[in-house]
């Protein structure tokens, strides 16, 4: 009789032990849990912070390859598409500009003399318009007389590479595919003349 | 007028007619309704309807003149997208790492509810025992410390007196 006694505490003891241990594991997993989410949700935070915070590509740096699906007339030695890459060796003055900016329009005459007068000597102006309609782009690009290759930046790709923050931005690129110098607004005579004169020289 | 005479005159009539239904303007209520649910990169957090730049002025043109030609909502999103990229959409495309966005409010009221659940269950647990009454608690509680039993007896026995 004593025995059975025993035997049935030991049996609850052992089932309490059970349950007890079981409660724990479950307790302990959720613990792991909620600390991995959190884990988890920060790293993904911080992970946008650091993209959001990426700046424009600095001096120095070699800047981000893309490819440009001209306009119709607006090509670049008759290619419908180029790269970046493909004009390696040569002066690159990347301008963003959309028919809507108005101080785009101050700059537009003096990119076009510019490009006339160092065409032949190794630099390529490229225009991207920047979140235009394709109608309004050529009517501008019209308007303006321009005449040096120009693309629609089609998917937001070439702006989302350049970080830019508005129009105009030009971007000046090396002979070695390196961003030399960047100007937030509309450029002057003065500045884009040296640029020029200075990445020729290089 | 002979029948295949009227005939030849009814759907010449209808043929000039058409163009005239086909080209019936887009109201600025059917371009609202495929602007609203897009933004312009320029202008971000105001969706296409109601921001007042030239830009989005310019992307409703395009939404109206779209609409003239027939193109569908759809059709029309596709083509924003293509150009200006999926940031344009004012909701993101549940694809790829975009899923995130609407897996993870899911994910965080499952985890949250089954949580919630073992906490309840735990403290169901602990506070009750099988007959229903409140267990008591399974630490053994620690004797008065010697100086402190002398206080109570002594506060105990100025109660009396």
């Amino acid at each position: 009789m004593n025995e059975t006694i025993t035997t049935a505490t030991d049996t609850n003891t052992q089932n309490e032990a059970a349950e007890e241990t079981t409660e724990r594991g479950s307790l302990r997993w959720s613990t792991v849990l909620v600390w991995g989410g959190v884990i988890a949700l920060l790293a993904l935070f911080g992970w946008g912070l650091l993209n959001a915070n990426e700046g424009r590509p600095e001096e120095g740096t070699v800047a981000p390859d893309f490819e440009m699906q001209f306009f119709d007339g607006y090509q670049w030695k008759d290619l419908e598409n180029a790269s970046l890459e493909d004009m390696q060796g040569q002066v690159v003055v990347l301008n963003f500009w959309a028919s809507w900016c108005v101080e785009c329009r101050v700059e537009a005459d003096l990119l076009e003399s510019t490009w006339r007068q160092y065409r032949d000597q190794g630099v390529v102006f490229l225009g991207v318009a920047y979140v235009d309609s394709e109608q309004k782009s050529l009517a501008y690009l019209e308007e303006f007389g321009i005449t040096y290759p120009n693309a629609p930046d089609l998917g937001s790709e070439i702006s989302n590479e350049y970080k830019i923050t508005g129009v105009p931005e030009t971007f000046f690129i090396g002979k070695d595919g390196q961003v030399s110098d960047f100007v937030l607004g509309p450029v002057n005579a003065t500045m884009l003349q040296n640029e020029i004169q200075t990445l020729l020289a290089q | 007028m002979k029948k295949p005479t009227l005939y030849l005159f009814l759907l010449l009539s209808l043929l000039l007619a058409l163009p005239a239904v086909a080209q019936e303007p887009v109201t600025d209520d059917e371009v609202n309704a495929v602007a609203r649910d897009l933004y312009c990169p320029v202008c971000e957090n105001t969706p296409l309807d109601v921001c007042p730049t030239q830009a989005c002025q310019d992307w409703r043109d395009e939404i109206r003149m779209q609409l003239a030609q027939g193109k569908s909502e759809e059709e029309i999103q596709q083509y924003f997208v293509e150009r200006y990229g999926p940031r344009v959409l004012a909701e993101p495309p549940r694809e790829g790492f975009n899923q995130i966005v609407w897996l993870l409010p899911i994910a965080g009221v499952v985890i949250g509810a089954v949580l919630f659940g073992l906490y309840l269950n735990n403290l169901r647990k602990e506070g009750v025992d099988e007959t229903g009454e409140v267990a008591q608690s399974t630490a053994p509680v620690p004797p008065p410390a010697a100086d402190e039993d002398e206080y109570i007896s002594r506060v105990e026995k100025e109660l009396r007196e």
